[in-house]
């Protein structure tokens, strides 16, 4: 018999019935994948047999096709990387959250761009008014860069530049700012986003359009291949997409079909593919069903090394390796009741952390509202050293392995997840799909759809649709606004404007612009750019005098 | 007479890239029968004040999600008698904290909306106020 909620949800959302039935239907996975009521070894080679079916009880972490993790002894050796996302005012603001999130533990940072960086407009463009600094730091050169990772150790934090339509430009900074302190960039290790695809289907920060926008994703991973080989040029990031309305198995199937783009256009380059694949990294969002979450990385990282082994050829196993970062997970948090975001923190923390993660990051329990405080910050790291220092979860590689339920789902995710990328396939492919806007407007009606059913109370959500208390004031510290900040950012872009030679900046854009419409590799003229403390803006304007810029499909 | 359904321009002011709430409302809004106009990502105040006038849109909405509310809504209402703007209801959606709200009602704006209004309450709200701003 069906049970009732034991606390039927308050009037706030005005539910329809306040007796919805829990257990009588089939539990659906979010990518719509029925949940049996229990799962036997009679489950396993139930599905298509494709990852051995045989709950991976042979297939050892560390080896091909790696379901239960790309290496062997995993965070045996070292636990995952703490990089918490953030960003604000200017460089100096900065610089200090910086080495205030070292300090409490933080082992690799996450860089947040104010909008006009990310849109490549200087911080005096009439466009950027009102914009500087707010949702980021504001970088106009490579000073900025300069004075943000002042201190900051570059082997020891590994730096993540969370940039996608300026892309081409702060990874030239960053090269740029390391080799000025020194460091080697042959070896250096780093990682900038730089998934334009998916910026067009989320986030939205694109500057120029589809084609020439893959064409600087591949200048960059050429770029890096050739000079930086030990840095990761590219986040494939199904996270966004995720966070824009799709289900799992499209987050994954959507991020390998964008992740395929880029190296179809990096193959033209004449490289080889076990020269650059293998610094291919993603960027997956974590929220929602636990043991779907780990069903999704366990099939992903199976067939990831699949397809670069049997579509591509790849020989190297590190090339076959589906490096990740789990962000937990902005759509999943509420902005009512933000205290239970902790807790959701948490377990998101947990599904990436069994599903194996290199890197997780978590959003902050007040990141609905604001810049996350200090204090947010601190229990987002808190909430992983738990994980790595009381609750043993660096003991043991691929804990669930073996698991009827996990092995079973893991092989119906993979299915679901390869029809996902049959689909983009047939439909001519992930770029034409953006280029259309055919992919947005799917997952702006899923994003619509998931909606309504959280206002009628079908997808539960708690502190929304359920548990809700009366007349909630949330208790968040709001994040100060610095009027100074922006001022200083002002002044010192016209410092080096003033400092500047003013003939090696126009040298080198001359050169940018030529190599841009040469169709040349545009990054030697970049990075020439970049140490001759050319703009952000100013860059951007000769891509965009040559490319054009992205025309938004509207499908609404 | 049958009045032409109501037109609404759903717009994204400034940089900010997050468009899935002004796409959610946009959809609601058309499935509760009424004309949407959904601009796109990264409009100006001018791009916003010219569609509303070329649309005869009887609803300027604006979703905001990076604070940058209120630069944005006094640079529209500095605009808002060069483009002979006129009477037109004005909505501000995305996460404008409460203290602002105050100070968006005396720049002009009508009501402000968040991540947890419910999409028929937006529309409800619409419907039943829009004759307060006669378009003729």
């Amino acid at each position: 018999m069906a049970e009732k909620l034991a606390t039927e949800p308050e009037s706030g959302l005005d539910l329809p019935n306040s007796d919805l039935p829990r257990g009588v239907q089939p539990v659906f996975a979010d990518s719509g994948i029925e949940v049996k009521p229990v799962y036997t070894a009679a489950d396993l080679n139930g599905g298509n047999g494709s990852g051995g079916g045989n709950g991976a009880g042979e297939e050892r972490p560390g080896e091909y096709p790696f379901t239960r993790g790309i290496h062997a002894d995993m965070y045996r050796r070292r636990p995952w990387t703490m990089r918490q996302y953030t960003g604000f005012g200017n460089a100096q603001a900065t610089n200090e959250r910086f080495h205030y999130l070292i300090e409490t533990g933080n082992t690799g940072l996450n860089v947040a761009f104010d909008l006009p960086s990310q849109c490549g407009l200087d911080s005096d463009d009439p466009v950027a008014e009102g914009e500087v600094g707010r949702v980021g730091m504001a970088i106009d050169s490579l000073r900025d860069f300069e004075v943000a990772f002042d201190g900051v150790d570059l082997d020891k934090i590994t730096v993540s530049l969370t940039i996608n339509g300026a892309a081409a430009i702060m990874i030239a900074m960053y090269l740029a700012m390391a080799e000025k302190r020194g460091y080697d960039i042959a070896t250096l290790r780093g990682t900038a986003q730089n998934d334009i695809l998916k910026e067009m289907v989320g986030r939205g920060t694109w500057v120029f359009p589809v084609e020439p926008s893959v064409k600087l994703v591949g200048d960059t991973i050429e770029y890096c291949a050739r000079h930086a080989p030990n840095y990761s040029p590219v986040s494939v990031c199904g996270y966004h997409i995720r966070e824009s309305g799709c289900d799992p198995a499209e987050e994954m199937g959507y991020a390998f079909e964008i992740a395929k783009a880029y190296i179809d256009e990096t193959l033209k380059r004449g490289l080889a593919i076990d020269d650059f694949a293998g610094r291919l990294s993603f960027n997956f969002n974590v929220f929602g069903k636990l043991f779907e979450e780990v069903a999704k990385f366990r099939a992903g990282r199976r067939m990831w090394a699949k397809i670069l082994k049997e579509q591509y050829g790849a020989e190297n196993p590190k090339t076959m390796w589906m490096r990740m970062i789990a962000g937990g997970g902005g759509f999943g948090l509420t902005i009512d009741q933000p205290e239970n975001n902790i807790m959701r923190g948490a377990y998101y923390a947990l599904s990436a952390v069994l599903s194996g993660a290199q890197t997780i990051a978590l959003c902050c329990y007040d990141e609905a509202y604001t810049i996350p405080s200090p204090k947010a910050q601190q229990i987002s790291i808190r909430t992983m050293q738990l994980l790595i220092e009381e609750l043993g979860l660096c003991d043991t590689v691929d804990p669930l392995g073996g698991s009827y339920f996990v092995e079973a789902l893991t092989d119906g995710m993979e299915e679901k997840i390869e029809a996902v990328m049959q689909r983009v396939q047939d439909e001519g492919g992930i770029v034409a799909g953006v280029a259309s806007g055919r992919i947005q407007d799917r997952v702006s009606q899923q994003a619509y759809e998931h909606h309504r059913r959280v206002e009628n109370g079908e997808a539960r959500k708690v502190g929304v649709n359920c548990y809700r208390v009366p007349e909630e004031k949330p208790d968040v510290e709001f994040h100060p606004e610095r009027r100074e900040d922006l001022d200083m950012q002002l002044a010192s872009l016209k410092q080096v404007r003033a400092e500047r030679s003013r003939d090696a900046v126009d040298r080198a854009l001359k050169r940018l612009h030529a190599d841009a419409v040469a169709g040349a590799n545009t990054m030697p003229a970049i990075m020439e750019a970049v140490k001759a403390y050319a703009t952000v803006g100013e860059m951007t304007n000769i891509l965009a005098d040559v490319y054009g810029r992205f025309e938004e499909p509207i499908t609404i | 007479m049958t009045r032409r359904p109501i037109r609404v321009l759903v717009s994204k002011p400034g940089l900010d890239g997050h468009d899935v709430g002004a796409k959610v409302v946009a959809r609601a809004l058309k499935d509760a029968g009424m004309d949407v106009i959904y601009t796109g990502l990264r409009k100006t105040p001018e791009e916003i004040a010219r569609r509303a006038k070329d649309e005869d849109v009887d609803v300027i909405g604006m979703s905001i999600l990076s604070g940058s509310h209120l630069p944005l809504a006094r640079r529209l209402k500095d605009l808002w008698d060069e483009y002979d703007l006129g009477t037109r209801m004005w909505l501000v959606g995305g996460n404008v904290p409460e203290k602002d709200h105050e100070a968006l009602a005396d720049i002009g704006v009508d009501a402000v909306f968040n991540s947890r209004s419910r999409l028929d309450d937006i529309v409800r709200y619409i419907e039943e106020n829009v004759a307060r701003w006669p378009r003729n």
